[in-house]
């Protein structure tokens, strides 16, 4: 693994209970690059992506997440936007409030609201062709709607590493358009993204790199040669007969 | 003078009226994040819980309310420790150890031979006792969850609404928690003298509840919830004056009043612009 890389995973092994959800997964992830991660249910994708958020720790193996292991990332690096249904759509907040959360972790109690704060908020919902819709209530939105508000927190959050879990999932085709616009602009400007995904019509657009996850890593290489792998077809008729039930 | 001022004559009238200020603010504010966790249950649990502190501080010579105050918290704790350890959901969690604290309370009573605690007190609660010593006691604890609820204020809310992703972002979702369960028990114990065990789940749930039917922004919300939580307490108090009615159970029946007038309100503004 070359020195510098945003994201180190070596060896790593997650077990829930007696589950074995990652089996020895080693991969790396550059900077300004999209890593997409493609498996078919239960195959670990969110898994890996949890673990290099800090929300699960490791059975074994190491992580490596912006040069420090990631409960020491400092606050404000890590934007994460999960499966959608985990949050209660009727909280009282309109689509600005939600984006505006992602400037958060960057400020200390003490810290006003400053221009800046409304800036990035403003520049986030404009990326995802939200910002019409900033005074709404986030329980009046479509699920493509509700999907680009997440990723306008994300990005309002100024991160040094994306990751996406899903995003395309059960979202319109503009959406999906408008995301894959605003991944690749800031993949240009040198952010490390890793995103996972059913959908594998499209992932040479989307991705510079393509990784088969199916708790191991099957293979992982340029997204075109990946797909005429075999490791692209053996889980292709799976994911399509499941394609768009959630995985664990 | 004037007979609607007559109230406001005696000093421990005026007591109750400051101390009415202050619980109402401390729980309606408190409760909109009881609300929005979806914890309307944790109320009912430490107060209950509490009365183990009660009975234990009768036994030692202690006074009521330290007793309560240090059980409250520990229970809190206690809450967040076996729902995060034991991977057990908090309404679970609450539901074992607030049953469990206030049996602990009843088998310490139940051995004693002669008990004078006067359970009326605890039970329904007795704002009018008010003394000059409660209101510095509820002061200095109002100082305290007001400035912390300034300080985390943002990660509050953050934490409130998506506690998965405020986490990997970097936020002390953790610790967040334990200061918010901490802050609630503290509060319940300040509730506790004006509306008693049986009825200070009320104060916490109802203001914001109501207030959650008329805002569908955060700030609003909150404070919405303050002004009703004031004017239940202050109101109940003051027509149970009047009413010559039991202070705790006046202001939850106000508060109840307002949270189906809120509902109404919703209702006929949902109508007019259908």
């Amino acid at each position: 693994m070359a020195r510098g890389d945003a994201v180190v995973v070596e060896h790593l092994v997650v077990r829930y209970d007696r589950v074995v959800a990652l089996e020895d997964v080693t991969v790396a992830a550059h900077f300004g690059e999209a890593l997409g991660i493609v498996g078919p249910n239960g195959s670990g994708k969110s898994t890996l992506l949890k673990s290099i958020a800090g929300l699960l720790s490791p059975s074994s193996g190491t992580l490596d997440v912006l040069g420090v292991a990631p409960e020491k990332v400092p606050p404000g690096s890590i934007a994460y936007v999960p499966q959608i249904e985990t949050v209660d759509w009727s909280f009282p907040a309109t689509v600005w409030d939600v984006v505006a959360m992602g400037r958060y972790p960057r400020l200390h109690f003490w810290q006003f609201w400053k221009a800046a704060d409304r800036q990035a908020v403003q520049e986030a919902l404009h990326g995802v062709n939200m910002y019409d819709l900033r005074d709404r209530h986030i329980s009046e939105l479509s699920g493509g709607q509700q999907q680009r508000v997440f990723v306008a927190r994300a990005i309002a959050q100024a991160p040094k590493l994306l990751l996406l879990d899903e995003p395309t999932t059960g979202v319109d085709a503009a959406t999906e358009e408008a995301l894959r616009q605003v991944v690749r602009s800031l993949v240009a400007g040198g952010l490390p993204v890793l995103m996972t995904t059913h959908d594998l019509e499209r992932v040479g657009e989307w991705f510079d790199r393509l990784m088969v996850l199916d708790r191991r890593v099957l293979a992982i290489g340029k997204p075109d040669e990946v797909v005429e792998s075999g490791a692209y077809a053996s889980i292709r008729e799976h994911t399509h007969t499941h394609g768009h039930a959630r995985s664990a | 003078m004037n007979a609607l001022l007559v109230p406001f004559q005696y000093a421990f009238m005026q007591r109750a009226f400051v101390a009415a200020i202050a619980v109402g603010l401390l729980c309606s504010i408190m409760g909109t994040y009881v609300v929005l966790r979806k914890l309307s249950f944790i109320g009912d649990g430490i107060a209950h819980a509490s009365f183990a502190g009660i009975v234990i501080a009768y036994i030692r010579g202690l006074d009521y309310y330290v007793g309560a105050a240090i059980v409250a918290v520990v229970t809190a704790l206690g809450i967040g420790f076996v729902h995060r350890k034991g991977n057990i959901s908090l309404d679970t969690t609450i539901g074992v150890l607030f049953t469990g604290m206030f049996a602990l309370g009843v088998f310490l009573m139940s051995r004693l031979k002669n008990y004078a605690v006067d359970l009326q007190s605890f039970l329904f609660g007795d704002i009018l006792s008010v003394g000059a010593k409660d209101l510095l006691f509820i002061g200095v604890l109002s100082a305290i969850i007001g400035l912390t609820v300034i300080v985390l204020f943002r990660g509050l809310l953050y934490t409130t609404f998506d506690p998965v992703v405020a986490q990997a972002s970097g936020l002390h979702v953790e610790t967040i928690e334990y200061v918010l369960l901490v802050m609630l028990a503290l509060t319940i114990i300040v509730a506790l003298q004006s509306v008693g065990i049986i009825l200070v789940a009320a104060l916490l749930v109802t203001p914001a509840a109501a207030a959650y039917q008329l805002t569908d922004r955060f700030a609003p919300m909150m404070s919405l919830s303050a002004l009703l939580g004031v004017t239940s307490t202050v109101g109940g108090l003051y027509l149970s004056y009047f009413l010559r009615s039991s202070s705790g159970a006046t202001i939850v029946l106000l508060a109840t009043i307002l949270f189906f007038s809120a509902i109404g309100v919703k209702h006929l503004r949902s109508v007019r612009f259908a």
